[in-house]
């Protein structure tokens, strides 16, 4: 069993970890012509950071507002997920509630979840988020800063950067099988639609891999969901 | 990057996370949606690396960055941390660039 304290000690440097995210962050939207004000606005508002690295860099890369938008909103729709499995071991009603929804992302989901008491799940909860919280927006705030530094250097491959970025977050989802082949047919929808479809749209239509995987799995695997 | 866009973007994503909140006193997802909905950020994430790579303008190109993605995309598989994947795909790219 856990010690008493060691969840504790854990959601706060799962959030320190998070902050070296919000350096780069703050790095590439510096690099990429975005304000200081504006990309620390967005690390406290959107607070979601695979959404705010797809917005930042189909804007940078001369893409359209609207697939921007859409793209970041396609990668937040999982947060709706985490709060629907978590939300029986938050704050019911009230201010608390409100502020326990911009918490809620990868990594309270993922702390939360672990913790089979709820009492304990809803502790681990406020300690990740406002860990995570604090050092994601200071490490936006520095990351700002050490842009205006190196950001002139970094700007010569930052298209390549991005989509790098976009690979390490990928790679922790493709060790399962089904989220394996929604990303294999996101890619090839992608590729497929590129010489077909309007600028901005194949990113969009890439989501339509998660709705072919979940048909494909459904036929293999029926016997997998309890 | 316009303030609408960040306004947008915040409300968006404010409004899924207190959504599942509010949607879960009444409903859980169908498995079907649930399958969807955990395909839908690795699908996305790999269409976004896909157009980012090799779009140049409605048609399919490689370019140097493709190099610099393969180079950053190795360094994550062995376990280098976030910064270094970003700073040695670049760096490739800009070298093969500068040449």
């Amino acid at each position: 069993m856990f010690r008493a304290g060691d969840h504790r000690r854990d959601g706060l440097l799962l959030g320190a970890a998070v902050g070296i995210f919000g350096v780069t962050f703050g790095v590439l939207a510096s690099a990429s012509g975005v304000s200081a004000f504006k990309a620390t606005t967005m690390s406290l508002l959107v607070f979601t950071g695979a959404s705010q690295f797809a917005a930042v860099g189909i804007v940078s890369s001369g893409g359209e507002p609207l697939s921007a938008l859409g793209t970041a909103l396609l990668l937040a729709a999982r947060n709706g997920v985490y709060s629907l499995t978590i939300a029986e071991t938050l704050p019911r009603n009230g201010l608390k509630r409100l502020i326990a929804a911009q918490l809620v992302i990868d990594e309270t989901a993922a702390m939360s979840k672990a913790q089979p008491v709820p009492e304990v799940s809803q502790e681990v909860f406020w300690v990740t988020g406002i860990s995570v919280f604090v050092f994601w927006n200071a490490g936006t705030l520095l990351g700002v800063f050490a842009g205006q530094v190196v950001g002139d250097p970094l700007s010569w491959g930052l298209d390549a950067a991005f989509p790098a970025g976009f690979l390490a977050l990928l790679l922790p989802h493709l060790s399962d099988r089904k989220k394996r082949l929604a990303a294999l047919l996101g890619a090839l929808i992608a590729v497929i639609s590129i010489p077909i479809l309007p600028q901005g749209l194949p990113v969009l239509a890439a989501a339509l891999g998660a709705v072919v995987a979940a048909g494909v799995g459904n036929k293999k695997g029926k016997e997998r969901h309890p | 990057m316009s303030w609408l866009m960040i306004f947008s973007l915040a409300g968006g994503c404010y409004f899924f996370k207190l959504g599942g909140l509010v949607a879960a006193d009444r409903t859980r997802p169908t498995p079907r949606l649930d399958r969807v909905l955990s395909g839908l950020t690795p699908a996305v994430l790999a269409g976004l690396i896909v157009v980012q790579t090799f779009d140049g303008g409605g048609t399919l190109n490689v370019g140097v960055g493709t190099v610099g993605l393969l180079v950053g995309g190795l360094a994550a598989r062995r376990g280098a941390p976030f910064g270094w994947v970003l700073v040695l795909a670049a760096g490739v790219t800009a070298a093969l660039r500068l040449l």
